[in-house]
């Protein structure tokens, strides 16, 4: 495995407030990652850092292989972005905007037009000649990923790509998100939107007031639950029971039952602890944690 | 790059409003002092407008005049102070920047695209003035500010330096624009910031107590121009014009380059 992104100790100061503190991010080719965070974590100023828009205080970036931003000029024709929102020429259409977007990046000539119709066609965005200013939140979204699949890449920088998106538009860019990742492309994105997130990436990281508080894999990131459903009529006996099994607690009591925290305790012992203390257990699961969880509990929120 | 910029201010319908009402200006004097035949009387009101009524071939001069102090150098201010804040305030220059495009090589594409506007406004007004000029007033030999003919090819080389010249003038005005570009989101703030530059400079200018930095101030030399239409020409004031301009504009753009490749952009 190589890695695409990696930083060691990048931090960010605005005045005396650190945006950005101490960071390290390793990013594997291949990845479908997730930076996670609360509104001002930090992490559209780390995407403006990995970018060479802002320029770190301290700490090394690496990105794909090379140092930024000193190899800006080698490394950034492989990495397309959506960096805080898409921006257009509002006068233009779509279409001469991503013209004007490729002339400037100095792609071929000859190939142009076809290059602008594929980016447009992938993202399904058909606009004709109706100017950028005209358009829908969603329909500028999808813009600006076109613009960021203008040519091949090797890595994709998205920051909230389904800002604005309707559900069927969320699920389009879901779909684009794995297509892309499959074909080889290594993708960084940011979300507050935990489900999708859930649903795709293969890890993640969270940030929380610009410290990096976890960063594994998104299954790793969930079996972390330590909690178990029990549901039961007898919850009297079931309560009795547990404050006989050491270590472990009633979370919460719901109406058809009991959450615990089995703080360590093997879940099969427990269950066989409250059914020998003659409570009917009509249904015993480890409870599922949400990404969601994990994240309100991580930072603290 | 540069070739995408210079398409940008081409397409742009506001580049060819301002290059209209910059042209439109003298068009309406000339209309207005050939209708009433009444101008300023000889050594009055702005240069040369009051040979013209005699001459229209120093009517390319006598417009370029009448545009230099004020009406040139804002709208020169309003296009160099756009040029990287407006897209800046858009956010389109982050995703220039990500293309990438390098920060130095925006910044000489800003430039040059600026340069060549100044020069295509200048190189109108003083077209489209020729043309007034010759059909209201006709063309004769030039009779020079201090009075002695010139023979009438003269005027044409003479009105060519005088473009030049304005042109390069503007350029310390565009460059100072670009500074405060590079400084602000706002493209008005940057236009303000020049045009503060250009009206502290001309107040200075007027001020007998600014004496000693007259020679260093950057609207000074502007209209030495007209030292072009003497006989002989009198080069000193065109030359120290040309050279200030020249330090203006280095100084100028070095403070625009350093700052622009070492800001965050965070728009
Ligand atoms: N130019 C700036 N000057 C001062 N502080 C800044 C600047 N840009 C960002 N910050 C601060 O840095 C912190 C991180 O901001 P950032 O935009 O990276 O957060 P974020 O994780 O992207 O948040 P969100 O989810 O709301 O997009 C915030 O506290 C913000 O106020
Ligand atoms: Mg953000």
């Amino acid at each position: 495995m190589t890695s695409v992104v990696s930083t060691r100790a990048l931090t960010k100061r605005y005045g005396s407030v650190a945006a950005v503190d101490g960071v390290d991010l390793d990013i594997q080719e291949g990845d479908l990652f997730a930076l996670l965070g609360p509104n001002g974590s930090g992490k559209s100023t780390t995407f403006r850092m990995l970018l060479g828009l802002v320029y770190a205080t301290s700490g090394e970036i690496q990105l794909l292989g090379h140092s930024m931003p000193s190899a800006a000029s080698r490394t950034l024709p492989h990495v397309g972005s959506l960096i805080e929102g898409p921006a257009f020429y509002p006068h233009h259409s779509g279409r001469a905007n991503l013209t004007l977007l490729d002339a400037s990046s100095g792609n071929g000539r000859r190939t142009r037009r076809a290059r602008v119709r594929e980016a447009l066609e992938r993202v399904r965005l058909d606009a004709g000649r109706l100017p950028y200013r005209a358009y829908s939140t969603g329909m500028k979204q999808r813009l600006g990923l076109a613009a960021a699949l203008l040519r091949p890449r090797r890595l994709l920088i998205l920051d909230e790509p389904t800002n604005g998106l309707d559900p069927s538009g969320t699920r389009e860019m879901r779909d684009l998100l794995l297509q892309l990742q499959r074909s080889g492309t290594t993708i960084l994105v940011s979300s507050h939107l935990l489900t999708e997130i859930e649903l795709i990436c293969t890890r993640a990281a969270i940030l929380s007031e610009g410290r990096l508080v976890a960063q594994s894999k998104v299954q790793d990131l969930l079996s972390t639950s330590q909690s178990v459903i029990v549901v039961t009529h007898d919850i009297a006996d079931a309560i009795n029971a547990v404050g006989s099994i050491p270590g472990v607690s009633v979370l919460e009591q719901t109406p058809d039952g009991l959450v615990l925290d089995l703080n360590g305790a093997e879940a099969s012992e427990v269950n066989a602890s409250l059914v020998s203390a003659g409570v009917g257990v009509r249904e015993f699961s480890l409870k599922r944690e949400r990404l969601e969880d994990v994240f309100l509990r991580l930072t603290g929120a | 790059m540069f070739a995408v910029e210079l398409k940008k201010m081409l397409l742009r319908p506001r580049t060819w409003v301002i290059i209209a009402l910059l042209a439109g200006l003298p068009v309406l004097v000339a209309v207005l002092l050939r209708v009433t035949g009444i101008g300023p009387r000889p050594g009055e009101g702005p240069a040369f407008l009051a040979q013209v009524l005699g001459n229209g071939a120093l009517f390319p001069a006598a417009a370029l005049a009448l545009i230099l102090p004020i009406f040139l150098p804002i709208a020169v201010s309003v296009v160099a102070g756009e040029s990287i804040a407006g897209e800046n305030s858009l956010g389109t220059l982050r995703y220039l920047l990500v293309l990438p495009v390098g920060r130095t090589k925006l910044l000489i594409a800003k430039l040059m695209t600026v340069t060549v506007f100044v020069f295509m406004a200048v190189f109108i007004v003083a077209v489209v003035a020729y043309v007034v000029g010759a059909s209201l007033f006709g063309i004769k030999p030039l009779p020079g500010v201090s009075g002695a003919a010139i023979a009438a090819e003269d005027a044409t080389w003479r009105t060519v330096v005088t473009v030049i010249y304005v042109a390069v003038s503007m350029l310390g005005v565009a460059a100072a624009a670009l500074l405060f570009s590079t400084f602000t989101d706002s493209p008005l703030a940057a236009v303000f910031g020049a045009l503060a530059v250009l009206v502290t400079s001309q107040v200075l200018d007027l001020l007998e107590a600014g004496r000693a930095v007259h020679p260093y101030l950057l609207t000074h030399y502007w209209l030495a121009f007209i030292d072009l239409f003497r006989f002989p020409v009198l080069w000193r004031d065109v030359v120290r014009g040309f050279l200030l301009q020249g330090v203006y504009i280095a100084l100028l753009l070095g403070a625009a380059w350093a700052n622009f490749t070492t800001k965050d952009i965070t728009s």
